[in-house]
């Protein structure tokens, strides 16, 4: 672990600014990603810059019924709140089903969805990584790809992300506040994070020095009726094979709407458009829901690996959103 | 036949003495040992798995403010022995495999020696390297014996004839894959050398042979070395020998004489260094008739060693003692690779070599349409199939009878694949367990009264196995005593020698060395003693193990449900029933078998090391991705023993209990996997897309 | 590059100066002495570091020390009320006998006595068959479900989960009552 300076700048633009002008600076939240990655030797800054006390940690009402998320707001609170449990299930379940306790304790709103992927080559600085430093090569095709991604992969890189809260995100349309050396602006979330093309080392939009502030939950009714169901070997305490952050609206039968986002599967949330299309107007039935997972993975490019490679994601996502979407429904027959 | 102790204080479920200790956090182990201004020792590793150290540029390393040293082979001190290469730390250019000690630094703060060994350049020649094991491999070779000393292979009659015969047969294969023992407590030790006599608190399951080795390799006397080593943070076989950290520990402290030197590895780093269970290819054939009457069994087996050091798992051994048949075969090849040594993990042997046969057990039953409870009972041997001799005691029809009622498995049909319940595919089903009762030849114990109180001293060690609190029983019920009035001490070479803890003979070895330490005692002070009589007494061997085959029981139970949508395969279930001779401690004796169970558990579901054929290295090297079970997958969870009065194997009537639980549990959760859904997993761990095809 | 930072620790309180690399891990183990957190991967993927900062469970070995100044941690040493007396979770553990190494087992003591906090809050979990109404703590067969879930960030290699669970459901209807 290379040596570091570390610093409290007295507010949040002070602390851009100070990240802003050193290449090799970066921010600390919670430290739950990067304190790993210092020891692993995947991150090597000269400078942290604390921004746990710079961001809100509270957590608002917005006019139009949504919520405002500090981007300081640890995940235990965020999926404690009465609120965020209340209009968006399918947020505090994919919370909960993240991490443990403790590690909830000191994530926050604002890093969890900028941890990096788990690749095990990514973190590990003896084996090749494009992410980790361009050009190197990906050690990952060919080799344990168990937990690799299946849609959007380049030849550079097939890593997965890790988060489960920004699959959740994804879903629900949130818009990401940043504010940068330059000034505020606002990302939706479906495009904070990139596929890695060319340049896997990019995960997200953000550039140097900008940092996330908070992320508003707009209004969503349908969020009602929502679920995060996630899919890993161990029953508690794993990354996703595959999740599914589902919401769903369903009248007499039919699907009236529906919003999805699909985990474990790429290199960033997957917003599933099209299968979301497939699926509005259609009978609530375990066939729609295939023809939609089937619309959506036309594209999925599994991997092999000496593990016995990923290809199982395919069925596995298919049964997990076809059982999500089952249980959703279920609720709309019930009610 | 020894005379059994009257049990007062054994048999009662005596709570740990080191229990508040240990849950306020003050029991000491190695790396937090409190000595003055220690130094912190950082390794550097391989990052080829063969070849030859070219170069190891230190400058870098060396240039840092409280860098006190860099070893390389270059510096390093000549050991006096070299013969075990898997110890013989940085005494040569040649690397045996990725991840072995290239250079280690020394400094004043750990963060500083963790940045030196970072900046340690270290440049190879770099060879071919081979880690691929397959069974098709030319190069596979028959070792001279199988761990500890069984012989490789045995036959008996023509297996190949009773499989061309028989009405039924099954011939498969099953495998299982590298698994690492993961204790909690990662492997170290603090060393300080200081005036011709070295100190190493280290993590160890027997202090006395750590010192036996390091005296060795270092060329000292046993006088110059003392390992101490009270508590254990577990160990499960990898702390059973001392791997090459603990010599470069000592190493490190000759080098900066009257300098405290602490070297933890990382939990990655164990995975090359500590030891791990080798992958097992195991070739089954079963032949029997209608009735389920075996006519032939046989094992084959195929597993891998590192090229530097031989280690052979005894994977095929179970099967010459389980079921009777008149043609047997056992066989055991080895592919020597470029890869990490494998050592001992939990029940060497038995874990892996109980899988392909109780699995195969099972796969018979299902074809002959057989409860395959019954057919277990029916292919029960009235002596020892290999060796003719009776059993000192065995009950495992007794521990599956029992198994079964307590399982409710009375009534189950047997077909696969015919229970649906609430989205989730339900199944059951069973397993054996057997771990040979094993006495170690050498272990020797005090007893001193002192103030009214006897004071018991023995090397033996406790990794959370109970020691602390099951040998004072012992010695209690020997000098027919209250148990509180009752000291044992452990886990010091200062104290009379003790045997390893291994092969789940630690309360046999060392309780029957403590009954004759009491007996030397007592025929010298006869009932009342004065302050500071004393007298030692020794384990002898046990002259029934010359007629009798010793060996604990068990039968094991499992209800698993697998995700009809999903795949994801849970546990609600798993009973075992254990026949292990009297019961030292019910409390603790049940942690130990629910223990062994959980890791069974984490075999059957979870864990495989993937050790990359490409790099020769186990890319998933961390407990986020090697999955140990979670509290969450442990659902209800039961240990239940039957009464056995076994008069043969030592003055307790004990059998050892540290490793049978997890004898058998996977086979008995593959079984219940393929009941609940009719696909048979043969390859462990049975994770969801092996069992999605079900759908 | 180093910094000076005061923590309390267990109700004593430390002025130390220290590497601004040096985890709360670090500091707790070795420069202050402290056995209790014990270090069983130092990524964060066990638990056995688990301290409470300020009463919420944390993993000392992810947090820096120096973003830790004036931080409140206790340890599983610092629960007992006195040097003769016990925590109820130490009681029951040892009662349960929710161990065997001990290794992970003040990383657990921890993480229990931080669980039984969020369940009195009436946070929910992944076992929370509904989230929005919180955990259904009447329910036996509930409540062990909510604990295995909570307690799953504690790894336990000899296996003493079984123990872990009766001890806290037992601490836990003590509290309730």
């Amino acid at each position: 672990m290379r040596p570091f300076a570390y610093a409290t700048p007295p507010d949040a633009r002070e602390a851009v600014l100070a990240v802003a002008e050193r290449p090799d600076a970066a921010f600390l939240a919670g430290g739950t990603n990067l304190v790993d990655h210092l020891r692993l030797g995947v991150a090597t800054p000269g400078l942290l810059v604390d921004v746990t006390a710079l961001t809100s940690a509270e957590i608002e009402d917005l006019p139009d019924g949504g919520l405002r998320l500090g981007a300081a707001v640890r995940n235990s609170d965020l999926a404690a709140d009465p609120r965020v449990r209340g209009r968006y299930p399918v947020l505090a379940e994919a919370l909960l089903a993240g991490a443990s306790g403790q590690l909830r304790n000191m994530a926050t709103t604002g890093g969890n969805p900028l941890q990096r992927t788990r690749c095990v080559y990514f973190q590990d600085v003896t084996t090749p990584c494009n992410k980790r430093e361009p050009g190197s090569g990906c050690a990952a095709i060919g080799g344990a790809t168990r937990n690799h991604a299946i849609l959007g992969t380049s030849g550079r890189c097939i890593a997965t992300h890790p988060s489960d809260m920004a699959v959740a995100l994804a879903a629900l349309d949130a818009q990401v506040h940043v504010l940068g050396p330059d000034g505020e602006r606002t990302v939706p979330f479906t495009d904070l994070h990139t596929l890695p093309g060319d340049t896997p080392e990019r995960d997200t939009v953000l550039g140097h020095g900008e940092l996330i502030t908070a992320i508003d939950v707009p209004a969503a009714p349908i969020a009602a009726r929502s679920r995060y169901r996630k899919v890993r070997d161990r029953a508690s305490y794993a990354f996703a094979l595959v999740s599914v952050a589902a919401c769903l609206d369903v009248a007499g039968g039919r699907i009236r709407d529906a919003r999805l986002a699909f985990g474990g599967v790429a290199h960033k949330p997957w917003r599933a458009h099209r299968a979301e299309e497939a699926l509005r107007g259609a009978p609530a039935t375990d066939e729609s829901y295939r023809a939609a997972a089937g619309v959506e993975l036309a594209d999925a490019r599994p991997q092999e690996g000496f593990d016995g490679g990923n290809a199982f994601k395919i069925p596995l996502l298919t049964g997990t959103l076809v059982s999500t979407l089952r249980a959703l429904a279920g609720e709309e027959t019930r009610a | 036949m020894t005379a059994t102790l009257e049990p007062r204080a054994i048999g009662r479920g005596l709570a740990r003495r080191d229990g508040g200790a240990k849950v306020r956090g003050v029991a000491i182990y190695a790396d937090e040992t409190p000595v003055p201004d220690p130094l912190f020792c950082r390794i550097v590793q391989a990052t080829v798995a063969r070849g030859r150290v070219s170069d190891v540029d230190t400058a870098g390393a060396t240039a840092l403010d409280g860098v006190v040293g860099v070893m390389t082979s270059t510096e390093a001190e000549r050991l006096a022995s070299t013969d075990d290469a898997e110890l013989a730390v940085l005494q040569g250019t040649e690397v045996g495999f990725r991840g072995q000690i290239v250079a280690a630094v020394l400094a004043e703060t750990d963060e500083v020696a963790r940045e030196a060994a970072d900046l340690v350049r270290v440049t190879y020649a770099e060879e071919q390297a081979d880690a691929r094991l397959s069974a098709d491999r030319g190069d596979l070779y028959t070792p001279e014996s199988v761990n500890p000393t069984y012989p490789p292979d045995t036959h008996e009659g023509d297996v190949a004839a009773a499989m061309a015969e028989a009405p039924v047969t099954v011939e498969q294969t099953y495998t299982t894959p590298m698994h690492h023992n993961n204790p909690m407590e990662p492997h170290a030790t603090t060393a300080l050398w200081e005036d011709g006599h070295l100190t190493l608190w280290d993590s160890t399951q027997g202090v006395h042979p750590v010192r036996q080795t390091v005296t060795q390799i270092f060329g000292l006397e046993p006088e110059q070395v003392r390992v101490v080593c009270p508590y254990v943070g577990g160990g499960f076989g990898s702390k059973g020998n001392p791997h090459a950290n603990v010599i470069m520990a000592a190493m490190a402290a000759r080098a900066v004489p009257g300098r405290p030197v602490r070297l933890a590895l990382t939990r990655q780093q164990m995975f090359s260094l500590a030891g791990y269970r080798t992958p097992t290819i195991q070739r089954m054939q079963l032949a029997a008739e209608r009735d389920g009457t075996l006519r032939g069994i046989a094992i084959d087996v195929v597993e891998q060693t590192s090229r530097i050091k031989e280690f052979a798992e005894q994977t095929g051994v179970p099967t010459r003692n389980m079921y009777a048949a008149p043609n047997r075969r056992t066989t055991h090849r080895l592919a020597a690779l470029d890869v990490p040594v494998p050592s001992w993990m939990r029940a060497p042997g038995e874990c892996p070599g109980m899988f392909g046969p109780e699995v195969a057990m099972d796969e018979l039953a299902a074809e002959l349409g057989l409860d395959p409870v019954e057919l277990r009972i029916r292919n029960e041997p009235e002596v020892d199939p290999e060796t003719g001799k009776p059993f000192s005691s065995r009950n495992l029809v007794a521990c599956l009878r029992e198994g079964a009622a307590r399982f409710g498995w009375a009534g189950r049909d047997h077909r696969p694949g015919m229970r649906l319940e609430d989205g989730w595919w339900v199944g059951t089903g069973v397993a054996a367990s057997v771990y040979p009762t094993m006495r170690m030849p050498k272990s020797t114990a005090t007893v001193t009264y002192d103030g009214g109180r006897y004071v018991a001293r023995i090397g033996a060690a406790d990794l959370g196995t109970g020691t602390w609190t099951v040998l004072p029983q012992i010695a209690a019920d020997a000098l027919d005593v209250p148990v509180e009035d009752v000291d044992v001490l452990i886990g010091d070479t200062d104290h009379p020698e003790a045997s390893v803890a291994g092969g789940s003979s630690g309360t046999t070895t060392w309780g029957s060395a403590l009954v004759e330490a009491v007996r030397e005692f007592r025929d010298k002070y006869g009932e009342d003693p004065h302050d500071g009589d004393a007298a030692s007494g020794s384990v002898n061997p046990n002259a029934a193990e010359e007629d009798y085959v010793m060996s604990a029981f068990g039968a094991q139970f499992a209800e698993v449900r697998v995700h009809a949508d999903t795949g994801e395969v849970r546990v609600p279930r798993l009973y075992g029933v254990f026949a292990a001779g009297r019961i030292v401690n019910p409390r603790l004796a049940r942690s130990q078998f629910l223990g062994g169970m959980t890791m069974g558990l984490g075999m059957a579901l979870h864990e495989q090391s993937l050790l990359d054929p490409r790099t020769g290295h186990v890319v998933n090297h961390d407990l986020a991705e090697y999955h140990v079970p979670a509290n969450a997958d442990v659902d209800d969870l039961q240990a239940h023993w039957v009464d056995e009065d076994d008069p043969y194997v030592n003055a307790m009537g004990s059998k050892g209990i540290g490793e049978i639980g997890i004898v058998g549990t996977a086979a008995a959760v593959a079984n219940a996997a393929w009941h609940a859904t009719g696909v048979r997993v043969r390859d462990l761990p049975v994770t969801l897309d092996r069992v999605l095809p079900a759908r | 590059m180093e910094t000076e930072l005061t923590l309390r620790v267990d109700g004593a309180t430390h002025h130390l100066r220290v590497d601004t690399r040096t985890s709360l891990l670090d500091a707790l183990r070795q420069r202050l002495g402290a056995t209790s957190p014990k270090k069983g991967c130092d990524h964060g993927q066990c638990g056995a570091c688990t301290v409470l900062v300020g009463g919420r469970r944390i993993l000392g070995c992810l947090a820096l020390a120096v973003a830790y100044d004036g931080a409140e941690v206790t340890t599983a040493a610092g629960l007992a009320p006195g040097p003769d007396e016990d925590h109820p979770v130490h009681r029951a553990f040892v009662d349960h006998d929710a161990f065997q190494c001990g290794y992970c087992t003040p990383g657990q003591v921890c993480s229990a006595v931080g669980v039984l906090d969020e369940l009195e809050r009436g946070w929910p979990s992944a076992a929370t068959a509904d989230v929005a109404g919180g955990p259904d703590l009447g329910d036996p067969e509930a409540l062990d479900r909510e604990i295995a879930e909570r307690m799953s960030g504690n790894l336990c290699r000899c296996g003493a989960y079984k123990g872990i669970r009766a001890a806290l459901a037992e601490v836990a209807e003590g509290v309730r009552r």
